[in-house]
């Protein structure tokens, strides 16, 4: 295509080969233009989230959970995320919002369904169904293809977890001081309903926050209790009943 | 080395003027079907980019000329389908279960709605067809914990069992195995009693010692003679159906620590019009009382 009329990066494209610093200034160049323009609309990112009421950051438990969810590559078969056609809204739920995975980092959208969406999947089951379908899921769902999660009965490893908050901190997630303060009792305290805990606090700093035994062993805070606590605050945050389409203008 | 563009003498091609180490290089054009669907795809891009949301603007975006959103567009396509339903959902919305039931038309909309229903929210735990599994009890039978007319699982949908919400049915059986209610021979006596409801006893001495402890501890909630109590989803020991199974060890256990199952509640989940349509096709399964 390129003939002795083609274009002039084309014709002169000889010079750019042979001189070692133009080509490195035309490289930054190139590069700056693409960084641009995939770089600067995330600082207006805070304008396309809906404003909607009750989404609020991982209780300390449900956080220590999702970490789970992604070191297990929960995400390599789940979707989180409704998408506003018909046959989803009818089977899951309300589509999800930008808002809801604002304080996910990274979110958990994913690209690829083998099992369910779970974007709703709180509240759906029991806690006692979702152990028995973590540990053996076919014993409930006969045609799944999901493997065991039964080494999630371990103890959960709890040293971190204030790092994990601050983490969560350093990347715009607002917790406040009280939260990373209160961290490690509030993931003994939801775990744990009968115990001697703050769990009026809790409730308080995490609205929403299921306290329950999750794995039906009271005695041990394991890495099962944490991965169903994130199982059933998702989707629950926002009541859809107070919104229409027209408030979820982006 | 760049060298004169020039007419190569075999194919009549122009070669790129480039050589190296004597090769040059044939400067062959793509075919032009392929240039074509390339300058029409440019072409598409630049309309669709006019019709259909595009660019973003900082905080906002380009919109345009068809005013397209996804999110408007699955509005009006849930208002086609409830057109579509229309007669049927109104009447669904103003009747209760029972009455639903008693009109053929709309008890065969509902079934039809309630099979969609059940599959993707209660087959996972009561199986597909509701026969239940270990732990999740078969709704196609005429055995209900909590009653089985249609008003009494239209309630159980709505406020599910021991789920948390104000409503909820709930009921807890206490642990006799720990602390001071029974000793261990004990249980094991009241658990040769109950399989004396269903004749399964082979140790009468046994169910003559349990009986006496199931008449001051059991009796209350599941019936001098086990029939159970549906008020508070006591089930009845004097037939084959077993939630938690049926053999002596598993009464036991039963006995000792006991298994409590949770249903969750579904009224801020499911609209009432799929919660009635839920209602009617369980009622339908068979066992409807």
């Amino acid at each position: 295509m390129a003939g002795k009329r083609g274009n002039i990066i084309v014709r002169n494209h000889g010079k750019i080969e042979r001189n070692v610093t133009l080509m490195a200034v035309l490289i930054a160049i190139t590069i700056s233009i693409g960084g641009l323009v995939e770089i600067v609309p995330l600082f207006t990112i805070k304008t396309t989230i809906e404003k909607v009421d009750g989404v609020r950051p991982y209780s300390p438990l449900e956080l220590a959970g999702r970490n789970i969810y992604l070191r297990e590559g929960c995400y390599t078969c789940h979707s989180q995320m409704i998408r506003p056609f018909r046959d989803e809204v009818l089977r899951y739920g309300p589509y999800s919002l930008a808002a809801e995975s604002m304080f996910d980092h990274p979110f958990q959208w994913g690209s690829k369904r083998t099992g369910p969406d779970l974007a709703r999947v709180g509240g759906k089951y029991s806690n006692a169904w979702h152990v028995q379908h973590m540990i053996n899921p076919q014993s409930v769902e006969p045609g799944s293809v999901m493997p065991s999660y039964r080494h999630l009965m371990r103890p959960l490893k709890l040293k971190l977890i204030q790092a994990h908050l601050r983490a969560n901190q350093a990347v715009g997630v607002p917790y406040t001081k009280a939260q990373v303060a209160a961290a490690r009792g509030d993931l003994r305290a939801q775990a744990d309903p009968e115990g001697e805990h703050d769990h009026d606090g809790l409730l308080k700093r995490y609205p929403k926050a299921v306290v329950a035994d999750f794995d039906g062993n009271p005695a041990v805070l394991t890495e099962m209790d944490a991965v169903i606590a994130y199982m059933q605050i998702l989707g629950r945050m926002v009541d859809f009943r107070k919104y229409k389409t027209k408030d979820l203008q982006q | 080395m760049t060298t004169e563009r020039e007419k190569d003498s075999v194919t009549g091609t122009e070669t790129t003027g480039h050589e190296w180490d004597g090769i040059r290089e044939l400067d062959t054009p793509p075919p032009s079907w392929l240039m074509w669907i390339f300058y029409l795809s440019i072409v598409f891009a630049a309309v669709y980019v006019v019709l259909y949301p595009a660019i973003p603007l900082g905080g906002s975006y380009t919109k345009g000329v068809l005013g397209y959103s996804s999110r408007e567009a699955l509005d009006v396509s849930m208002a086609q389908l409830r057109k579509a339903q229309g007669q049927y959902l109104v009447q669904i919305n103003a009747k209760s279960p029972a009455e639903i039931l008693k009109d053929p038309q709309l008890r065969t909309f509902a079934v039809r709605g309630g099979l969609v229903a059940f599959g993707d929210n209660c087959a996972a735990c009561h199986n597909l067809g509701g026969t239940g599994r270990h732990a999740y009890p078969s709704l196609a039978d005429d055995v209900w914990l909590w009653g089985g007319k249609p008003a009494d699982i239209y309630a159980t949908l709505k406020y599910g069992i021991r789920s948390g919400h104000d409503k909820t049915r709930t009921s807890a059986m206490l642990p006799f195995g720990t602390g001071q209610k029974m000793t261990e021979p004990q249980t094991a006596d009241v658990a040769e009693y109950v399989l004396s409801l269903t004749k399964r006893s082979k140790d009468a001495a046994a169910v003559t010692r349990g009986a006496a402890l199931y008449g001051r501890q059991c009796a209350s909630c599941h019936g001098k003679s086990g029939g159970g109590d549906q008020k508070q989803g006591a089930p009845a020991l004097n037939d084959q159906i077993w939630l938690y199974g049926g053999t002596k060890a598993e009464i036991i256990a039963q006995i000792v620590r006991p298994k409590m199952g949770v249903m969750p509640a579904w009224v801020d989940r499911l609209k009432d019009e799929t919660l009635k349509m839920l209602s009617v096709y369980v009622h339908a399964l068979g066992g409807g009382k």
